[in-house]
C-alpha cells in the first residue's frame, strides 16, 4: 500500500501503464545492492531513490577527490575528502527520505558481500575494474541473484542486464571469461588513464536503473543483451547473450 | 562479401569501424579472425583474450560458421565506470 504522501510523490509513475500502483509497491518492496558510488552509481543511485526502490544498500570504500566532480554527481565541493557513501546516504535521503538507504564504508571484498546480496532484488556493478566485475558476478551467480553491469570509458559504454534467477540466463563470464592467472591481462583501461565523457556516465548509469526497475517490475525483455553505446556516434547496438557451455562462473 | 564491425576501444586501436570482407575461404569465425589478423601488424589488437564475438546480432564463438553476406562483430570488454 502507498500512503497520501507517496501517492503524490510517486504520481507520474502512478500514470505509466507499466508501473500503476502495483508496479510502484514492488519498487517500494524492493531491495538493491549498489557496489560502487563513482561515475555510473551516482546517477544510478538518484534514479533509484527518487524512483522509491524501498532499500538502497551502497558500497563504496573511496574517498571524494576535486578530479571525481567533473563526473560523480552526487558530490559537490564542498564534499572533498569525505567519504563517498556517506555522502552519498545524506543526498539521496534528502532526495527522497521515504526509503532506506545503507552506506557500506568498505572495499566488496571485506564486506561480507553474500550476506548483502542474499536477500536482494538485484544488484548493480557499477565499479571500474576487471577483478570487482568478476568477483561481483560470481557472488551474483551462486545467490541466483539478477545482476546489471555497465561500464563507461573514453566515448565508449557497454550495458548487460543478467536475470541470473533464471538458470539459462548468461553471466558476465560467459562473455568475457576472467583470464587464467598465467594469461596476458587484458587492457587494464579505466577513467583515470583513458578519460571518459562526463555525461555518458550518466546515459549509462540511467540506463542500469532503468534496467533495475524493469527486472523488479517483471519486465525481463531485455535482459540477456549485451547494448553498447557510442557516444561520439550517438548509436546504440545490441547483441543478443547466451550461456556458454565452457564458462566456469555459471555452470 | 561479410560485413565486419568493430566496437569500443577495438575501433580506435584497429582505425576501422567497419569492413566488407571477402567471403572466400572463410569457414567459420576462427578462419575471420584469422585472415583478418594476417593483414598486417596494425590488426593485432584482435589477438587479444577476451573479445566478443557476434554474427548476425547474436553471440557466437569461434567454431561457429560465417556466410556470405553476415554481419560479424568484435567487441572488447569495456571497463571503467
Amino acid at each position: 500500500m502507498l500512503s497520501d504522501k507517496e501517492q503524490l510523490r510517486y504520481a507520474r509513475h502512478l500514470l505509466v501503464e507499466h508501473i500503476a500502483e502495483a508496479g510502484q509497491v514492488k519498487l517500494k518492496q524492493a531491495k538493491v545492492v549498489i557496489v560502487g558510488v563513482g561515475g555510473l552509481g551516482c546517477p544510478a543511485a538518484l534514479y533509484l531513490t527518487a524512483a522509491g526502490v524501498g532499500e538502497l544498500t551502497l558500497i563504496e570504500h573511496d574517498k571524494i577527490e576535486l578530479s571525481n566532480l567533473q563526473r560523480q554527481i552526487l558530490y559537490k565541493t564542498n564534499h572533498l575528502k569525505r567519504s563517498k557513501v556517506e555522502v552519498a546516504q545524506q543526498q539521496l535521503g534528502a532526495t527522497n527520505p521515504e526509503i532506506k538507504i545503507n552506506a557500506i564504508n568498505q572495499s566488496v571484498f571485506n564486506s561480507n558481500f553474500t550476506s548483502l546480496i542474499q536477500n536482494a532484488d538485484v544488484v548493480l556493478d557499477c565499479t571500474d575494474n576487471f577483478k570487482t566485475r568478476y568477483f561481483i558476478n560470481q557472488a551474483c551467480v551462486d545467490n541466483k541473484v539478477p545482476l546489471v553491469t555497465a561500464a563507461a570509458i573514453a566515448g565508449n559504454g557497454q550495458l548487460m542486464a543478467f536475470n541470473l534467477r533464471d538458470e539459462n540466463s548468461p553471466c558476465y563470464a560467459c562473455l568475457f571469461p576472467e583470464p587464467e592467472p598465467n594469461e596476458e591481462s587484458q587492457a587494464g583501461l579505466n577513467c583515470a588513464t583513458a578519460g571518459v565523457i562526463s555525461p555518458l556516465l550518466g546515459v549509462m548509469g540511467s540506463l542500469q536503473a532503468l534496467e533495475t526497475m524493469k527486472l523488479i517490475l517483471g519486465q525481463t525483455k531485455s535482459a540477456g543483451k549485451l547494448t553498447s553505446f557510442d557516444a561520439w556516434q550517438l548509436s546504440f547496438s545490441q547483441i543478443g547473450l547466451r550461456k556458454a557451455k565452457s564458462c566456469k562462473c555459471c555452470n | 562479401m561479410i560485413r565486419v564491425l568493430f566496437f569500443a576501444q577495438l575501433k580506435e586501436q584497429l582505425g576501422c569501424e567497419q569492413l566488407d570482407f571477402p567471403s572466400a575461404g572463410i569457414g567459420n569465425l576462427a578462419d575471420l579472425k584469422a585472415a583478418l589478423t594476417a593483414q598486417g601488424e596494425q590488426w593485432q589488437p584482435l589477438t587479444q583474450t577476451n573479445l566478443m564475438m557476434a554474427i548476425n546480432q547474436e553471440m557466437a564463438d569461434l567454431e561457429d560458421s560465417v556466410a556470405d553476406r553476415d554481419e560479424v562483430a568484435f567487441f572488447p570488454p569495456v571497463t571503467g565506470g
